[in-house]
């Protein structure tokens, strides 16, 4: 905590108040603008022509976008991770990193919901999932527990803020009347009571309680999509497990991308520190060796035994066709961060940033290949199929609405960051006095 | 009425018999053969049964074309023709890949250029095992997997033992396809290519037709042939028999050609059906390549993978 504890109230919040975007802001803002709106337009294409602009076919019936989704619901874990999980420890360091958690977390959750509509071929008959809903399908458990997470994770993100919606309404001058008038619709019923700070601080602590569970659900019930059939490389009983590590995995290094981001951009290095990045750093390399505990034991108890189903799928992996990919993911994905992690130096923000990275893509790709090698070897042979039929790479219409899915993501934090304080001010005033109390 | 013109000749007479039973039934109050109608008499004559078992002659002009069945109710397709289980027999020693099965059924069924719902394969089980050909349908299990996960109760179960899609319900999700462990779901990725006829008629599950964009389509089983009686378009298609269709509450199969006392089939010609152990328990069961009618390798001109792999 070296600079930060000579920090005064009024500099906290001058330092950590929204602010305009700059140059790099505003292109940064239209790039992603750019690529959603190309997006729109290749699902424009999609609803028109029907799913057959995609490269998807009858055998590789699901791609990008399913491989997308789980990217999506894995990367917003961080979110009960970074809050609930670290405050029901009462991990204090973690203060300045909930908000960034947080919005992660409900914007691919959002865009997870969306992607997964992009995939349906009859997206108006999404109503038929209330209407004729059947329990006994993981879908319709998917349903519930996403759509449980994005409430929980909305009230999460709103609870903290409501403080901080006091302090920023009295800064009318430099936020402009437009959000002033936001900020009032949404926390002017604060007063900033005891009673209020109870009830608030109780409500955070059972949403911390019911999130964890309700997070492990979502991601759980995501593989059991794929647990469920009898598919090889999807028949797995290792997957929950498998997948929630990878989850936490990928989640803590889109956190610790977001923080080198909005430390550079916003200047915020009194509040995230390098102890910050020292800390996370140690979590992504916990979290590393986690997730590669559970590849081990998803690839190489299968390949031990080399089922005759399973033969051709892990030789295709290890060997074959989805070789550069896939060891593009382990090396990338876990083993090289992990390497970076270890070392004291590697835990200075830079490297952490490049670690995060890393984790992130080799994550997006490790999703792919979850999803699509299997679905090209089916337990029956695949034969006197055209020959789109037997590979699978995705449509520029695929890519386009990925990316655009990936793009609106990242749009809606940046929008976040814009319009909200990033870092709680009012929780970091108070830590602030507390650290100078217990001086 | 062009659909009915195109109606065979064997449907005609059937539906002139049925007339003729109706007319017998008739008082003089009601007569179907009063001026009213105004029939011109062609003068030709037509023998017919009647229900008393004489045979009568009346002019060709009285004979009228019966009406389709009556539309069936959504929820009387979903629950299928109260009685029957039906079971289909493929017998392996049969089969030379003509494919007469998948192109009937492709033609009836209009399927995707390019997609089937029958599929014949090439299947050789180990290193030095003969190779043979293998005629592969929905097995409309009796533990669907595909009904399990469907997340609106667009495929189901019926009481016939038939499983189905109701594509006017279906959201697309493919989750059914991924489940499937015979890969036997295809999906309609654009606009179905249909006749005008085709197009124009009511939807049923039944005849899975007119197919829809969006939705997942499979081998039904014909429940429309069945329900008049009539045998699945692969069954009366194959010349060489090798499609056994029947009802296992009677006990029976048949290619229409031949009728089989189903258990016995099954008995003494060792029947099996494909991936017993995954527990899904399908309807169709399968006559191993023993004493073969032709060699395997007579079955590969038809074959677009030259090359036999399993």
């Amino acid at each position: 905590m070296q600079s930060s504890t000579s920090l005064t109230a009024e500099q906290i919040t001058r330092d950590l108040l929204p602010q305009k975007f700059g140059r790099r802001g505003k292109i940064w803002v239209a790039i992603l603008v750019t690529l959603c709106l190309i997006g729109a337009f290749a699902y424009y294409r999609q609803l028109r022509y029907g799913l057959v602009v995609t490269h998807m076919r009858d055998y590789v019936s699901w791609g990008i976008y399913i491989s997308n989704f789980v990217f999506f619901v894995a990367i917003s874990l961080v979110g009960s991770l970074i809050t609930a999980i670290f405050r029901l420890a009462n991990v204090k360091w973690s203060t300045p990193l909930t908000r960034i958690a947080e919005i992660i977390a409900l914007s691919a959750i959002v865009f997870a919901s969306l992607i997964i509509i992009v995939d349906m071929g009859r997206p108006e008959r999404f109503m038929n999932l209330f209407l004729h809903g059947r329990i006994q399908s993981p879908i319709l458990w998917d349903v519930i527990v996403i759509s449980t997470y994005f409430f929980i994770s909305a009230l999460l993100l709103y609870f903290p803020l409501l403080p901080d919606f006091k302090i920023l309404l009295q800064f009318k001058e430099k936020t402009g009347k437009m959000l002033n008038r936001l900020y009032r619709f949404q926390g002017s019923f604060w007063k900033g009571t005891k009673d209020q700070f109870r009830i608030s601080d109780r409500s955070i602590n059972i949403l911390c309680i019911v999130i964890i569970p309700v997070a492990f659900c979502i991601h759980t019930v995501t593989s059991w999509l794929f647990a469920t059939t009898y598919r090889p490389g999807w028949d797995s009983t290792n997957f929950g497990a498998y997948f929630i590590s990878g989850a936490f995995l990928v989640g803590a290094g889109g956190v610790v991308v977001a923080m080198y981001v909005f430390r550079r951009a916003y200047h915020l290095e009194k509040y995230i520190t390098e102890m910050h990045f020292e800390k996370m750093g140690r979590m992504v390399v916990l979290l590393a060796l986690l997730y590669l505990y559970f590849n081990v034991n998803e690839y190489l108890v299968p390949a031990f035994k080399m089922k005759k189903p399973e033969e051709e799928h892990l030789t295709q992996l290890f060997a074959g066709e989805y070789a550069p990919l896939f060891w593009f993911a382990i090396l990338v994905g876990m083993l090289l961060p992990i390497l970076i992690l270890l070392f004291k130096k590697g835990r200075k923000p830079l490297p952490v940033f490049i670690a995060g990275v890393m984790v992130v893509i080799g994550a997006w790709f490790k999703r792919y290949l979850i999803v699509t090698p299997t679905l090209l070897h089916p337990l029956l042979p695949m034969q006197n199929v055209p020959d789109s039929f037997k590979h699978y790479f995705p449509s520029w219409e695929e890519w386009a609405i990925a990316m655009g899915s990936l793009a609106g993501a990242l749009l809606i934090i940046t929008l976040f960051a814009r319009i909200y304080p990033i870092i709680p001010i009012h929780e970091t005033i108070t830590e602030k006095n507390e650290q100078n109390e217990n001086k | 009425m062009t659909e009915n013109n195109n109606k065979s000749r064997r449907e005609f007479l059937l539906s002139g018999l049925l007339a003729t039973a109706a007319v017998a039934g008739c008082t003089d109050k009601n007569n179907p053969f009063s001026t009213e109608e105004n029939v011109a008499l062609s003068g030709e004559k037509v023998k017919l049964l009647s229900v008393n078992g004489e045979v009568i002659e009346i002019d060709k002009a009285f004979l009228k074309p019966i009406p389709d069945l009556p539309h069936l109710s959504n929820s009387e397709e979903r629950t299928g023709i109260p009685g029957k289980k039906f079971v289909m027999v493929i017998d392996l020693s049969r089969c030379k890949n003509l494919r007469k099965c998948q192109s009937a059924c492709n033609h009836m069924h209009e399927v995707h250029p390019g997609q089937n719902w029958i599929k014949v394969l090439s299947m050789q089980d180990g290193e030095h095992t003969a190779p043979y050909w293998q005629p592969t349908t929905c097995m409309h299990c009796d533990e669907p997997p595909c009904v399990k996960v469907c997340p609106v109760d667009a495929t189901f179960k019926r009481e016939d033992g038939i499983v189905l899609i109701d594509a006017n319900r279906c959201i697309g999700c493919r989750f059914c396809m991924a489940a499937c462990p015979y890969s036997t779901r295809v999906f309609n990725w654009e606009e179905p290519v249909l006749t005008k006829e085709v197009e124009e008629q009511p939807y049923s599950c039944e005849s899975s037709m007119p197919q829809k964009k969006g939705t997942v389509g499979k081998c039904d089983f014909c429940p429309d042939m069945t329900r008049q009686g009539k045998l699945p378009h692969c069954v009366s298609a194959c010349p060489n028999g090798v499609f056994m269709f029947g009802d296992m509450n009677e006990d029976s199969v048949t290619n229409g050609a031949e009728t089989f006392r189903f258990s016995d089939l099954i008995r003494d010609k060792a029947g099996y059906r494909l991936m017993e152990d995954l527990g899904t328990k399908p309807r169709v069961y399968y006559l191993p390549p023993v004493n073969r009618n032709f060699p395997y390798e007579s079955g590969l001109e038809n074959s677009d993978d030259k090359k036999v792999k399993s």
